[in-house]
């Protein structure tokens, strides 16, 4: 061991030398602002001389990377001019790497961007995207997506108000989170597929009392709690209340009546032991493993799982969206739709970029998607699937999707939404805090947001 | 920026140190005294541009209002008072400091247990006790997460199995998702992992203890315990202020495990200072904040490293 007096002056330097770095850096970080006030391109004439087009995405797994490749390489086909240069990675990856990839002197054309304000939202206020409604109207954009689709990739061209102004990207494929069922044990419990959410609530009890687990669920994630608490919350809030809210249009607030009657219904059912015994501490994939091998009823999570259950269920498994409060009403759910595709505003090559968009999201791709076992978000495609859970899947969207019932995730509100609401549903589901406890620490959060976005 | 502070090569420092007070004391004459800088400046360099760089980048960030990619504003200590006047985020710094007991303190006093006992007594096949024992050391933690997902699992898993079949089935329940277990769950993988360093250091320390000192100890009549407390002990202390040093820094930087494991939760029972850096950062897009949680982080694990260092060698 070496001397005190010896160390502490080799520490001291190194805190000089941290000092010294420190000042050499470049003080005020971040890039300068983009090209928020260039004219919007319209054109949807593809340039004829060589194109190189360098697109970033994350379609990595198995159907959505079949799905991406042979569209790419059809769109080279029809302009043999165009060379792409895909980009693909992880979901993850691409989030950790996109922000420095755009801001670059040279970033990719096309780049898959995350909805809400983190990404998305923090590309668009940087100025690193182009608007695309010049394109959209050009290319009839609007008539393939329900409005709320549309909305939610749409900013404002400061970034500052989310859900409306000018579109900036299209998303490939749609989602649904609803309740798969196991048919088998439906049939053994003598029920019918629900019609009202009360309908659904007896079905839990008769589960129960039959000694089945009724929901199976896992939470250790804690993502998935979001999906239990708004496939609640749609049964007493209503969806343009819970649109404002994730958009943060108007005077809106978490502390309501009916977010309060949620929580309260979520806690009772687990009071009333309708989840997987000691949910918060199961995994996801184990949640929906045990499904898949006949433990649990119901399982409310999103349309991915849909391929990974049917191979292991075969027809044992089905699909519904949860039931409304009356019966015969349109069915609200949450949803949404992939990552969409955003053109960069430094991109030399925009035109080609709006064409590869288009050509992605255009009816021969919703056929493309559809063979490769993908949900195209896109609707009035021609191609279905023969039947199963997909084809439940399917006919729920087209039903979400005409009448423009599809509510986005709640976590879409503030950049710190989503830890917010997953340690908050975590407690209030352990009853580590009371309905109206759980109501105003969330709403704490948004309020916090909202005098941030006011200043 | 947090990990590779933490990991400041020691021999740099060292040899700086070193050479710095040869050339004052002992220089030949005519030797040139900065040409010792020569020989370390290869290494300072790739320091100066991995670490220290980084590490000033990241203070000078923390000053910042600043989400990755839009010009940043300056906003003094805010996010410092912040980082102090937020509950969240003062919890991730409590929950590390209970995790310091299960990676630092229990595996040392592990280590030293298994190390007094190894060594105390003839034990056939003592390189295989040694190997099985240093085994969690070497297994990566991607691995050992889901190991004890699967040991702490609420159904299945072999905890609550063993539990129920002992009778004890009060006592099982979801180790992870429970909000008073799941600290202390995640801070025992910790112990888990770090017990077979503590005890190979200390196994190393007490083979160079001279065996006279041993003999001395039983001619005074000393047992196991005072023989342990009088000559074992003492004569590790070294091995103790760095398998302290490198267990506290592991247990304070802890990232992966709980990343792995709970995400930080139930709620934000488990949420550690290096977590939320990743998570500002990353997923928030608060790149500022995430850089002041990442320097205060530093500093205390700095702070603590130097405390450490100068109660073992106050004592020599």
């Amino acid at each position: 061991m070496r001397k005190s007096p010896a160390r502490l002056r080799a520490a001291l330097t190194m805190i000089l030398c941290a000092a010294l770095a420190t000042a050499a850096c470049s003080v005020a970080p971040g890039a300068s602002g983009g090209g928020n006030d260039q004219p919007q391109g319209s054109s949807t004439a593809v340039p004829k001389g060589d194109v190189t087009l360098t697109v970033w995405d994350q379609e990595v797994r198995g159907g959505q990377n079949a799905q991406i490749e042979q569209l790419n390489q059809e769109f080279m086909d029809e302009y043999p001019n165009v060379t792409i240069k895909r980009v693909a990675k992880s979901f993850t990856d691409l989030n950790k790497t996109l922000k420095l990839a755009v801001s670059d002197d040279e970033p990719p054309d096309v780049v898959q961007a995350n909805q809400g304000r983190p990404v998305m939202g923090a590309l668009v206020t940087a100025g690193l995207l182009a608007p695309l409604d010049g394109y959209a109207n050009a290319y009839g954009w609007a008539d393939r997506y329900s409005q709320t689709l549309l909305d939610l990739n749409s900013f404002s061209p400061d970034g500052a108000t989310f859900g409306s102004g000018s579109l900036y990207g299209l998303s490939q494929v749609g989602e649904i989170v609803g309740v798969y069922y196991n048919s088998a044990k439906l049939d053994e419990l003598g029920l019918e597929a629900p019609q009202t959410f009360d309908d659904f609530e007896a079905a839990l009890e008769s589960a129960k009392e039959a000694g089945e687990v009724p929901i199976q669920f896992g939470n250790l994630d804690k993502w998935p709690g979001i999906h239990e608490f708004q496939a609640v919350q749609n049964n007493s809030a209503d969806k343009d209340y819970l649109r404002d809210f994730v958009f943060a249009q108007g005077d809106v607030s978490f502390s309501t009546d009916a977010n309060v009657a949620a929580a309260e219904q979520l806690q009772s059912w687990v009071d009333a032991g309708y989840f997987t015994d000691g949910f918060n501490g199961v995994s996801y994939d184990d949640a929906w493993a045990n499904f898949a091998d006949g433990e649990g009823v119901f399982l409310i999570t999103g349309t991915w799982l849909a391929a990974d259950l049917e191979e292991q269920m075969g027809n044992d498994v089905g699909f519904f969206l949860m039931p409304p409060s009356q019966e015969g009403a349109d069915p609200v759910s949450l949803g949404g739709e992939g990552l969409p595709f955003a053109v960069t505003s430094e991109s030399d090559e925009p035109e080609t970029a709006a064409a590869y968009i288009d050509f992605i999201t255009n009816e021969h791709a919703t056929e493309v998607i559809t063979e490769t076992g993908g949900l195209p978000a896109p609707t009035g495609g021609s191609a279905t699937p023969a039947g199963g859970v997909q084809a439940d899947i399917f006919e729920a969207w087209e039903q979400l999707n005409s009448s423009d019932s599809i509510v986005p995730y709640i976590d879409y509100a503030t950049p710190t939404f989503y830890d917010t609401i997953t340690a908050s549903v975590q407690e209030l589901t352990a009853d580590k805090a009371e309905p109206q406890e759980f109501v105003s620490t969330v709403d704490q959060d948004y309020t916090r947001f909202l005098e941030d976005l006011n200043q | 920026m947090v990990r590779s502070t933490a990991s400041a090569p020691a021999t740099v420092r060292t040899t700086w140190s070193a050479a710095r007070a040869r050339t004052r004391a002992d220089a030949a004459p005519g030797e040139r005294r900065s040409a010792a800088y020569l020989y370390i400046l290869p290494a300072l360099a790739f320091y100066g541009l991995f670490v220290l760089a980084p590490f000033g980048h990241s203070i000078a960030l923390s000053f910042f209002d600043y989400d990755g990619i839009s010009p940043g504003s300056w906003i003094g200590l805010a996010n410092y008072k912040e980082l102090l006047a937020d509950s969240q985020t003062r919890g991730a710094f409590v929950h590390a400091l209970v995790l310091v007991v299960f990676y630092a303190a229990l595996p040392v006093a592990i280590g030293l247990l298994l190390a007094a006992s190894l060594s105390r007594t003839r034990v056939r096949g003592l390189a295989w006790f040694r190997t099985v024992l240093f085994l969690p050391q070497i297994i990566p933690l991607v691995v050992v997460a889901v190991i004890w997902r699967y040991i702490y699992a609420p159904g299945e898993g072999p905890l609550n199995e063993a539990l129920r079949a002992t009778g004890l089935s009060g006592l099982a329940r979801p180790w992870l998702g429970d909000f008073s277990w799941a600290l202390p769950a995640v801070g025992i993988v910790g112990t888990w992992v770090q017990y077979g360093l503590c005890m190979v250091l200390f196994i190393a320390g007490v083979q160079k203890i001279p065996t006279s000192l041993y003999d001395a100890a039983r001619v005074d009549g000393a047992g196991a315990l005072n023989e342990f407390l009088a000559v074992t002990l003492p004569n590790l202390r070294n091995e103790i202020a760095v398998a302290l040093t490198l267990t506290i820094i592991a247990s304070l930087r802890n990232f992966d495990l709980i990343y792995l494991t709970t995400q930080g939760g139930p709620g934000n029972a488990t949420s550690v200072p290096a977590f939320e850096v990743y998570n500002q950062a990353f997923e928030v897009g608060r790149v500022g904040f995430a850089s002041a949680i990442g320097v205060t982080l530093a500093l205390i694990i700095f702070a603590i490293t130097i405390g450490v260092n100068r109660i073992a060698e106050a004592r020599s």
